[in-house]
């Protein structure tokens, strides 16, 4: 079996978060997965936007997610696109069990260990001074 | 008559090569518009519409050819907006032209207007193959759809390119899935093989009303339709198959389901009056989905579908017959979608050499895929549509 794939260390590719996801990764530092949530009709966005992509109402809040969720779909990196990245690495996407989906690295599982819908939860990493990256493990219990 | 109606007239590729010494995007551009006016019969002083990537104003203003009439399409959606502009009296002649050279600093480098620079996919090192395989991961788990089936689809075209005198690879193979299989992964499922290329080179095409064909030379192939389903900007969301819209219809993954639908409607064709698929083939799963997603064989079975042999040359439905991007050429962002169209026109004609497919009718083209939340599809025929 090969070694459990683990979070990147070092310079990666990140834009300046800006006034509208600065509240998100604000709370990644803290260790805490967010949302946002939509006042007027419930509906959850993210990534976070100014405007309800449901009901177009500007009345959105922070709410903070479980970090558990399951395994929606996944793809092992053996040659990544930059110098960055210190292959493998497992982008995938997650369900989150408020019901919404994001984009998050795996860790702490083998490749060849990982399966479709398996439980995840949220693992915060500082990959490089200030950036706190939320990747997903599997879950423990 | 077909007065009104817009066909091809003309087509021509440059040389395509990974690097080509000596070029720039400009002076391809210009080789490949003459190369299509010439096909065409026509000259540059006939020209009054233009598509290009990018600015196609400074086109107009350095080929002179002023005052005319410009669309903003990109990829296939540039060809049906030259087609509507002859239909809608706009323009008489329109050429679409695109090129890159010179835009790879690293030749082992993928696209860089693909480069996700975006907030909420860039740190967890998302590019091009891996955004295609979250979206093939997902077919594969949800209809156990296999790395050999994959394999069988990238060999396929690879061995179109390995025959064809003007892809960047030929005479490269023959490849068998095994050898597919065999080559480094890159981005799992993916092999390397599986993937396209990254290459330089330009391509040009010419449209004119139908009614003008008659004093020209080439053979008319006469746009019959066309459609376009986005559902977002490429690179920047989670590549969910499951993205859908607030009014239903067919979800991420099964994206150019609904333009299929619309081209062939608007064209009054079946799925099986199709002789010809020009798919575009950025990674092998691709081709699996659009064969779903098109309407040529249900959900879940694009897989053995391709392992029997339809979409060989030979078979029911051939793809891709050039190579492809994974064989004959990778270039720009729109050069590579237009040779989609490109290959129609030529099997349409009857110009694909061993890989002609005989008496070619109707061809569908087609451009991007899941990964890149956007697929669009042009129909092309040798007559005009009742
Ligand atoms: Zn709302």
């Amino acid at each position: 079996m090969s070694t459990p794939l683990a979070p990147q260390h070092g310079e990666l590719p990140h834009a300046e978060p800006t006034e509208l996801s600065a509240p998100f990764w604000n709370r990644c530092a803290e260790g805490t997965l967010t949302f946002q949530r939509c006042a007027a009709c419930r509906s959850i966005n993210f990534p976070p936007v100014e405007v309800c992509r449901e009901c177009l109402d500007t009345d959105l809040g922070w709410e903070e997610s479980s970090g558990r969720g399951t395994l929606y779909s996944w793809t092992v990196v053996h040659r990544p696109v930059t110098a960055a990245f210190t292959p493998p690495y497992a982008p995938a996407i997650v369900d989150l069990d408020e019901g919404y989906q994001m984009v998050t690295d795996l860790i702490g599982i083998a490749p060849e260990e990982i399966t479709a819908g398996m439980p995840v939860e949220v693992d915060f990493h500082e990959v490089s001074p200030g950036l706190h990256l939320p990747y997903f493990r599997p879950s423990a219990g | 008559m077909s007065a009104g109606r817009a066909v091809i007239a003309g087509v021509y590729n440059t040389p395509q090569a990974r690097r080509l010494e000596n070029w720039t995007t400009r002076k391809l551009i210009a080789s490949a518009a003459l190369g299509a006016l010439r096909d065409a019969g026509l000259t540059l002083a006939d020209v009054d519409g233009v598509i290009t990537e990018g600015d196609s104003s400074a086109l107009i203003y350095d080929l002179r050819l002023g005052p005319a009439w410009q669309g903003r399409g990109f990829g296939l959606d540039a060809v049906v907006e030259a087609a509507n502009a002859i239909k809608g009296g706009q323009a008489d002649v329109v050429l679409i032209v695109a090129a890159a050279a010179g835009v790879y600093v690293d030749r082992d480098a993928t696209a860089p207007w693909t480069r996700p620079e975006n907030e909420f996919v860039a740190p967890w090192g998302l590019f091009t193959a891996a955004e295609f395989a979250l979206i093939a991961r997902r077919h594969m788990t949800t209809y156990g759809t296999t790395p050999e089936q994959l394999a069988t689809v990238a060999a396929t075209i690879r061995n179109n390119g390995h025959q064809n005198p003007e892809a960047v690879y030929f005479g490269r193979g023959p490849f068998k899935p095994e050898d597919i299989l065999a080559s480094r992964m890159i981005a799992d499922p993916f092999h390397l093989l599986d993937c396209s290329m990254t290459s330089e080179g330009g391509c040009a095409l010419v449209l004119v009303a139908a009614d003008r064909m008659a004093d020209l030379p080439a053979k008319p192939v006469h746009v019959l339709g066309g459609g376009a389903d986005y559902y977002g900007p490429a690179y920047q969301f989670p590549p969910s198959w499951d993205l859908a819209g607030r009014r239903g219809g067919p979800v991420n993954g099964r994206i150019g389901g609904r333009a299929a639908d619309r081209a062939f409607r608007h064209a009054g064709l079946e799925r099986s009056d199709v002789d010809v698929l020009e798919l575009y083939d950025p990674f092998s799963f691709e081709i699996i989905r659009q064969l779903e997603a098109f309407g040529f064989c249900e959900p879940g079975e694009g897989g053995p579908f391709v392992e029997d042999g339809h979409i060989a040359v030979t078979g029911s439905h051939p793809v891709t017959t050039d190579g492809g991007t994974m064989s004959f050429s990778h270039a720009g962002g729109s050069p590579q979608m237009f040779q989609r169209v490109i290959r129609g026109v030529q099997q349409l004609r009857g110009e694909a050499g061993p890989l002609q497919v005989p008496g070619a009718e109707v061809a569908l083209c087609s451009g991007a895929g899941a990964g890149a939340l956007f697929n669009s599809v042009v129909l092309l025929g040798t007559e005009a549509s009742s």
